[in-house]
């Protein structure tokens, strides 16, 4: 069987570097299968977070040869194979160990999103055509590699002011949910900092679901910034209709 | 007295947080109590996430003629009646309530031409009875759970593993775990404990389950003097990936077949004919399973040894929108388009039927203060499950778990942890780092895993089953000697070695039910006495610690009301 | 917040990003040039029946109230419609601000503000700048159905066909525009609760198709209004003579 060189960093939140590890490659083989065979035969405490090893769960997030991938779909044969496999933690995360990080930011921006809340004397009945939009969203199996690719988070830091691609996609999810019943305009501009994002789309090609972020959550929601906060003649006839916000 | 460890108190501690879990917290914290959820990985990435096909609950949307009826018939039927009756009730009451609730918190489900949930068809359902999203439903429901449960504050602990259950007097008292981020230990002290922490399909080296299905909630509490019912009972399901290698095992939903997908051998034929020619490929798992099994056994397989599953003849747009992750899934893993040629497949260790004994009504374990729910416990799914059963279940019985450990935890005080309970508990956990590096926890993984699958498979004999049990006593041995590189820091090696005390003992369970089981039902199926055995029928399998023995007794199967029984009987067979 | 392997991470190689940029260098920048330059020449615009669209719709030409080329009183109109519009920003965000120079390679840390702060914060008022295209698309419309009227008989010159290409695919780029699908359908949550709903469903599905190929249009579409002009200007300055075809 060929072998391939994986360079994966090893370290924690004191720093480290990456270590060369010797694998067989066997066919169909994908980056975590790589990391399990090391695990098994050459360093048994090589941190990884993985579980359905399907493309299921998000876990398995991870820079291989610098790109943000999941590593349980990234296949070797698809890398180079006369050279070495780099494979680096995500960078917009603090080390934990190796290739796990941190990523308990992203549960305490959730934390700030209201949840679903149903418009008052809702019939629970929605036509497909209403919900496929928001069933792009919905995909999200929330791997962070988005958020870890976002030069907003990975090379401004705006951890505190900026929510990232995830959430907006989220929020789009909300917003654009046939039966919710309040808005998230404000959040969106506040809290969540949705005018950081240049839309500059790296979270979409990164984004292992396909989800079209930018041009399908990120910018609808900047439209709809734009209703609420940017558009004179919409606040007017608002005014004018005597309404609160701009939801039909 | 616990000043050394870091400790939380909650009325209720979920172990757990797939939708079991989740949902048990939710309907405890709508009691009113306080609720901590504990899972071994971030929160959402519980085993729940990857369910495909759909959550099963006789709606009627799409075939008017179903209702809870059907459904309990069609449950009791797959289970080959060893399923508590009650459970079964219960679930095909509640289940649509459960999923129209999900959809209150916003899940979206795929919708019927007027606007309501649309069903689609399953194995040993009688009618199109799976609400569904794609092929991504579990993800819509945790999700769903998951952000209900955060609007309403529950306490998460993410990454964090229970080793061990503690005490106090003969009722549950909190649980020892450890961070897996640092290896830090911690001590949660609880009136009540609900259990959802999944199945076992780590024990077996071709599963569709990840490296959490470990086992770990029915070890627990069978230490703590739980009882384990029915362990016998191991679900292969019939199509896994089984080529190229680093998938296999990887599961196929069954949603190709529900959609139309037709199994073919290496000659082309259509074998379920001679297996179930009424239901066909939507026979029931265990005799889809057994079908391919024998075919590959008989030379008649794929090439890697499976065989072949074609939905190639349906539109290739309908396959992509109604099979989204299938189709990528085989597009990026196995190279192969799932729109212009078949899948190989071949059976993969699935689901747990059996687990701990629980009431009916309350999800309460035979301990006091611990219930379960999920697939974790037994009882609803008798020798065989049904697809889609699995995620109403959880809802259902989350539900009550959830309520019944709350009203517990209203009534009891505060229970005392006991010092020397926690001294063990960090005790095993330390020792191994003292040991010198020899056997690590991945070998005797391998070997386990190898060990259940050529000894306790699909298909048993008394021979097997017996050597097994010896060989699990040696690796119970090497286990004892392994030692552990590294430090505790978020350390892979060391969280297997918590896991394998879990595996072993659940590996014992399952050996020694299927050894006294002397027929073969469901997903049971021995060599040595192929035949349904009605005697049998009406035993269930306990298994309880005894001291540091595994006894194992015959309870009799719970007797059914009248009014049930007929309608069993009603309407004619299918009930292969 | 960063994780704490920072040089581990920039020294992966990264490719060479400045080959995803420098087609955007190049187009955009060529493009500015030629068209700063054309707009201010102020002449060789008109070539009967061909009107430049650099100067449509035509203001002023005898300089009565404007002694500078007639293209400056109107090209604010296009270039704000571009410069606000949201795959415009991407490409010149990334190529010419650096902001970033591509996924996940290292940009310079400076005080980053996005679209939070002047100046970019007035890319919100995009919708305006579309609203104000349709009144440039009547305009370049009228010119391209009057380059088939040549001494008031019909006819079809080669100059007919390029402004006809031009306005067409002009239009294309419009009706992908995000603010037009917003503001037709997508700010709705649910078509079917709304009157005219099937409607503006089809509306935005016909819209959103146009959209993703939003980039598509907007290079093409430059490219052809390059061209356009350039053509009138042969033809104008009697360089070539148009060739006629019908
Ligand atoms: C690929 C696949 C597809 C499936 N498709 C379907 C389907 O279509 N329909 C259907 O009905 N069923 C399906 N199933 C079955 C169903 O998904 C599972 O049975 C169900 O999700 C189990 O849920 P649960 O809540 O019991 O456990 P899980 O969702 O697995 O959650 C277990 C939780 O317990 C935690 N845990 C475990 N041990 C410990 C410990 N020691 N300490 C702390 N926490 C612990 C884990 O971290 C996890 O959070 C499928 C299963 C698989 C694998
Ligand atoms: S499009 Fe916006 S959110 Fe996405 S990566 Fe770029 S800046 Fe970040
Ligand atoms: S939007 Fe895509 S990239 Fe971002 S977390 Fe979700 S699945 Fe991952
Ligand atoms: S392991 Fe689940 S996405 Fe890779
Ligand atoms: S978004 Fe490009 S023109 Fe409006």
């Amino acid at each position: 069987m060929p072998e391939v060189t994986l360079k994966i960093f090893r370290g924690d939140r004191e720093g480290g570097q990456t270590a060369d590890y010797q694998v067989p490659v066997s066919p169909g083989m994908v980056v975590l299968d790589a990391l399990h065979y090391v695990q098994k035969h050459l360093a048994p405490d090589l941190a990884v977070r993985w579980n359905c090893k399907a493309g299921r769960c998000g876990s398995c997030s991870a820079e291989v040869n610098g790109r943000p991938r999941l590593t349980c779909k990234t296949r070797m044969d698809s890398l180079p194979g006369d050279r070495p496999v780099t494979i680096l933690p995500m960078k917009s995360f603090p080390v934990i160990k190796d290739l796990v990080t941190d990523v308990s930011w992203n549960y305490k921006v959730n934390k700030k999103i209201p949840g679903f809340k149903p418009r008052p004397k809702t019939e629970w009945k929605m036509r497909q055509e209403d919900v496929d939009r928001v069933q792009e969203f919905r995909k999200c199996i929330e791997c962070f590699l988005c958020q870890n690719v976002c030069h907003v988070l990975r090379d401004h830091g705006k951890h505190e002011q900026f929510g990232g691609p995830r959430f907006f996609v989220r929020v789009a999810a909300l917003e654009m949910h046939p039966l919710d019943g309040i808005s998230r305009a404000a959040l969106l501009k506040n809290e969540l900092g949705l005018g950081f994002c240049n839309i500059t789309k790296c979270c979409t090609e990164v984004c292992p679901e396909e989800i079209h972020i930018t041009d399908n959550a990120i910018i609808p929601m900047k439209e709809r910034v734009v209703d609420e906060f940017y558009d004179p003649v919409l606040k007017l006839v608002r005014r004018i209709r005597g309404e609160k916000s701009a939801r039909e | 007295m616990n000043g050394k460890y870091e400790t939380h108190e909650h009325d209720v501690l979920v172990i757990g947080a797939g939708g079991a879990g989740l949902r048990a917290a939710i309907e405890a914290l709508a009691q009113g109590a306080s609720v901590g959820v504990v899972s071994k990985s971030l929160l959402g990435k519980a085993h729940t996430v990857m369910a495909e096909g759909g959550i099963a609950a006789a709606m009627a949307n799409v075939d008017a003629a179903d209702d809870w009826r059907t459904h309990f018939r069609d449950t009791m039927r797959g289970g080959k009646l060893l399923n508590h009756w009650r459970m079964a009730q219960i679930h095909a009451h509640e289940a649509g309530d459960r999923v129209r609730e999900l959809e209150q918190w916003g899940a979206l489900f795929d919708r019927t031409e007027d606007g309501r949930i649309l069903q689609r068809a399953f194995g040993g359902h009688s009618f199109k009875r799976l609400c569904h999203v794609g092929d991504r439903t579990g993800l819509e429901m945790i999700r769903t759970l998951q952000d209900r449960g955060v609007q309403m504050g529950i306490d998460v602990y993410m990454e964090c593993t229970v080793t061990r259950l503690l005490t106090d007097g003969d009722r549950v008292a909190g649980a020892f775990a450890y961070w897996r981020e640092n290896g830090r230990f911690v001590v949660f002290k609880a009136k009540s404990i609900v259990l959802a922490t999944g199945g076992i399909g780590k024990a077996y080296p071709v599963t569709s389950n990840s490296w959490e299905y470990t086992g770990d909630g029915m070890a627990l509490a069978y230490a703590t003097g739980a009882e384990l019912m029915d362990m016998e009972f191991v679900q292969f399901h019939p199509t896994g990936m089984v080529w190229p290698p680093g998938v296999q095992g990887l599961l196929v939903t069954e949603a190709v077949r529900g959609e139309g997908g037709l199994l073919r051998n290496k000659l082309g034929e259509r074998f379920m004919q001679r297996y179930d020619p009424q239901r066909m490929e939507l026979s029931t798992r265990d005799v889809v399973a057994r079908a391919i099994y024998t075919e590959v056994r008989e030379g008649r397989g794929s090439e890697h040894g499976g065989a072949f599953l074609d939905i190639s003849h349906k539109p290739a747009e309908y396959v992509k929108r109604k099979l989204p992750s299938m189709y990528h899934q085989f597009l990026e893993l196995a190279d192969v388009d799932i729109t212009r040629s078949a899948m190989e497949v071949g059976p993969t260790c699935h689901y747990m039927m059996g687990g701990l004994r629980v009431d009916p009504e309350t999800a309460a374990c035979t301990v006091p203060g611990l219930f379960a729910a999920g697939e974790v416990a037994a009882g609803l799914h008798g020798a065989n499950r049904l697809g889609g059963n699995s995620l109403s279940d959880l809802l259902v019985f989350g539900r009550r778990a959830g309520f019944a450990a709350a009203e517990y935890a209203k009534k009891q005080s505060w229970p005392a942890l006991d010092p020397a309970e926690i001294a063990q508990g960090e005790g095993e956990m330390l020792c191994v780092f003292e040991r010198q590096a020899g056997d690590t926890p991945y070998a005797v993984h391998a070997d386990l895993q190898q060990l259940m699958q050529n000894l306790v498979g699909i298909f048993r004999t008394e021979e097997d089953l017996k050597s097994a049990l010896t060989g699990i006593e040696r690796l119970k041995d090497r286990m004892g000697r392994v030692g552990v590189p590294g430090t505790r820091m978020f350390n892979p090696g060391w969280h297997l070695y918590a896991d394998m005390k879990s595996m072993l003992a659940i590996a014992e369970a399952v050996t020694r039910s299927a050894l006294a089981r002397k027929e073969s039902r469901g997903a049971h199926s021995r060599l040595d006495y192929p035949k349904t055995d009605a005697t049998w029928g009406e035993q269930n399998n306990i298994i309880r610690r005894h001291g540091s023995e595994m006894v194992l007794e015959q309870s009799p199967v719970p007797k059914m009301p009248a009014e049930l029984q007929t309608l069993l009987a009603e309407e004619k067979g299918a009930g292969a | 917040m960063a994780s704490t392997s920072p040089t581990v991470h920039a020294a992966v190689p990264t490719g060479s990003w400045w080959t995803q940029i420098a087609p955007v260098v190049l187009g955009l920048g060529a493009f500015s040039v030629y068209a700063t330059w054309r707009a201010f020449e102020g002449a060789y615009f008109w070539a009967s029946p061909y009107l430049s669209p650099f100067y449509s719709p035509l203001l002023d030409v005898h300089h009565h109230y404007w002694p500078y080329s007639p293209a400056l009183l109107i090209l604010g109109g296009p270039l704000g419609f571009r410069a606000t519009c949201y795959y415009y920003r991407k490409a010149y965000y990334r190529a010419f601000f650096l902001d970033p120079p591509a996924c996940a390679v290292a940009e310079r840390k400076r005080n980053y503000c996005g679209e939070t702060r002047f100046p970019f914060i007035l890319q919100n008022v995009h919708r305006y700048f579309m609203y104000l295209a349709i009144v440039f698309l009547v305009f370049l419309w009228h010119d391209a159905l009057h380059a088939f009227v040549f001494a008031d008989r019909f006819g079809v010159g080669l100059g007919t066909l390029v402004l006809l290409v031009n306005v067409m695919l002009l239009t294309l780029y419009f009706s992908s525009c995000h603010s037009l699908r917003h503001l037709l359908g997508g700010k709705l949550d649910c078509f079917s609760c709304t009157n005219f709903g099937n409607a503006r469903h089809s509306t935005w599905r016909g819209l959103s198709f146009l959209n993703e190929h939003h980039m598509l249009f907007a290079w093409t579409s430059l490219f052809s209004v390059g061209l356009a002009d350039f053509y009138v200007r042969l033809v104008s300055s009697g360089a070539i003579r148009d060739l006629r075809l019908l």
